[in-house]
């Protein structure tokens, strides 16, 4: 692939594109017997956003389970982040490096208050000083949950629940955001404003990959995609241009 | 009335003391969702400890001061007990289940759970004998002590629960395994810790109920562990203030019964109002139910 620089003619991604963070090379995942993923190669760079997109059960979510080495998966390849092999870590360690995932569902603590789930998200480091401050941010990103800081996170609706999960994910102030799915469930109209977030956050400096099954909204939202379809990547190219392409028009757009 | 107001005050201490122990199934069972049977012999370990502790090393020591260091040496104990029963006996089985959904991930901890309880159960009789060990008689009004150290301890362990870190991820931890590891929080820590803590209130009962029966033996935490157990139901299995509500219930229902001719059938009233409350409730008094979707 050709050295790529800022994309000149859309907004995202804002900053520049920088040196690549996240690198898998011929990751294979099998699950029991069946093989979930049959060797993907792809990166992200730094201050990119990334959009992975692809039918239901392509392996998308279980490419961002096994970044986070969540367990019950076999994996082979070579996974690394900014250069460190992540294969040999438990989730705990990966997170420690500056990778956060918003989990498919949002997996907020429906038994703890909102400023309780923001303050977990800040577990890695518990800096009374930067929590204040991430607070503050994603407060300002999401006003709404500023108003329910006290509210237990399961009478949240669905969409501020996402809001949430991605506000519990930047509290970690992480160099990588991985989102699963973040439109799952939610209100059209929250979606696009869900989507203007994650832009702001890219815009911030934290380097974005979105697995997502509405095709339009991650492609129209990020810099660069990659398609995948039965484990495997089909396709990949910049966003724009995969959005203009008649066949993936035809397959993922409905016409 | 005089009888029936110390029956009630009796019942409130008996009710406190089961209650502490209720408290360490709740806690661990909101967190693996596994109902630890050996946490009854844990209990009956921590009665043992004490009583050696009060024979042997602090015997001579004003009663002041030799009750809290007893106490400390049981909860001790029993949280090495209770942890060791963890790594040993649990760790490996729920590592290989991988919260899978098959039958045998439910049923081999629970096997394993019981199988360890008989196991320290017999442990105790080989290791001490049949016979009861009297706890030295000490000069205080064990009612008000058991009570008010029962009380400041819950306090605590709300304080701990709701205002740390590590209460944050045991809650977390309870409702949302993977989710607490994405947040970086190393489960296995506060796994052990839940056992320590859980096991050290066992202790800490189980003195307590010695200062009032006075002695310890072998088969003390079937007979007091399994109402522990049946208060931590009722209350609500893996909520805390429902082990206490129904701890302090059963204490008090099983004062009640001996003021009636009825005074050896305080198991069966026990398992009644269980029956009732579930039938009723079968989440228990404070349980929510469906709250385990993932």
């Amino acid at each position: 692939m050709t050295a790529r620089t800022a994309h000149p003619t859309r907004p995202p991604p804002a900053c520049e594109v920088g040196a690549t963070l996240l690198e898998l090379r011929d990751v294979k995942v099998g699950y029991g017997g069946i093989t979930a993923l049959k060797g993907v190669s792809l990166e992200v760079r730094r201050g990119e956003i990334v959009a992975l997109v692809g039918a239901n059960g392509a392996g998308k979510t279980t490419l961002l389970r096994t970044v986070l080495r969540l367990p019950g998966t076999q994996v082979s390849g070579s996974l690394r982040f900014d250069g460190k092999d992540l294969l040999a870590l438990a989730t705990e360690d990966v997170t420690a490096l500056g990778i956060a995932l918003v989990p498919e569902g949002r997996g907020v603590f429906p038994n703890l208050t909102v400023r309780e789930n923001l303050d977990l998200g800040a577990w890695g480091h518990r800096d009374r000083r930067a929590m204040e401050e991430s607070t503050h941010d994603v407060v300002t990103l999401f006003p709404r949950l500023g108003e329910r800081m006290k509210q237990d996170a399961g009478t949240l609706s669905g969409g501020e629940q996402q809001m949430l999960a991605i506000g519990r994910a930047l509290m970690a102030r992480p160099a990588m955001l991985l989102l699963d799915e973040p439109s799952l469930g939610i209100a059209p109209k929250l979606v696009t404003s869900i989507f203007a977030a994650i832009r702001a956050i890219a815009a911030g400096g934290v380097t974005v990959l979105v697995v997502e099954q509405n095709t339009k909204v991650a492609l129209s939202s990020s810099g660069r995609a990659y398609v995948v379809r039965t484990g495997e990547l089909a396709r990949e190219g910049a966003s724009a241009e995969l959005l203009a392409d008649p066949q993936i028009q035809a397959a993922y757009l409905g016409g | 009335m005089s009888g029936l107001a110390s029956a009630l005050l009796n019942g409130l201490a008996q009710g406190a003391m089961i209650a502490l122990v209720a408290l360490g199934y709740t806690m661990v069972y909101g967190i693996l969702k596994l109902i630890n049977f050996a946490h009854s012999e844990v209990f009956m370990m921590g009665a043992y400890a004490g009583f050696f502790a009060l024979a042997g090393p602090l015997a001579g020591l004003p009663p002041l001061a030799a009750l809290p260091l007893t106490i400390v040496a049981a909860m001790a104990a029993s949280s090495a007990l209770g942890v060791a029963v963890e790594r040993v006996a649990y760790r490996p089985i729920l590592s290989r289940g991988g919260g899978g959904k098959a039958v045998g991930a439910r049923i081999t901890p629970l096997v394993t759970a019981l199988g360890m309880s008989v196991l320290l159960q017999n442990a105790a009789v080989l290791a001490f004998g049949a016979r009861p060990r009297s706890y030295t008689r000490m000069p205080i009004n064990t009612q008000l002590v058991i009570f008010v150290t029962a009380i400041a301890v819950m306090g605590a362990l709300h304080l701990l629960v709701n205002h740390t870190w590590m209460g944050k991820a045991m809650r977390a931890l309870s409702t949302n395994v993977e989710a607490a590891r994405l947040m970086g929080i190393r489960t296995t820590r506060v796994i052990l810790f839940t056992f320590a803590v859980g096991s050290s209130l066992a202790a800490l009962g189980a003195v307590l109920y010695c200062l009032d029966q006075s002695q310890a033996y072998a088969t003390m935490g079937q007979v007091i562990g399994t109402r522990a157990f049946v208060a931590a139901v009722l209350g609500g299995i893996g909520s805390i203030p429902g082990a206490v509500v129904g701890g302090i219930l059963l204490g008090v229902v099983g004062e009640l019964t001996k003021l009636t001719s009825y005074s050896g059938g305080q198991d069966v009233l026990t398992f009644v109002v269980l029956i009732a409350v579930l039938l009723w409730k079968p989440t228990g008094l404070f349980g929510r139910g469906g709250v385990e979707k993932v």
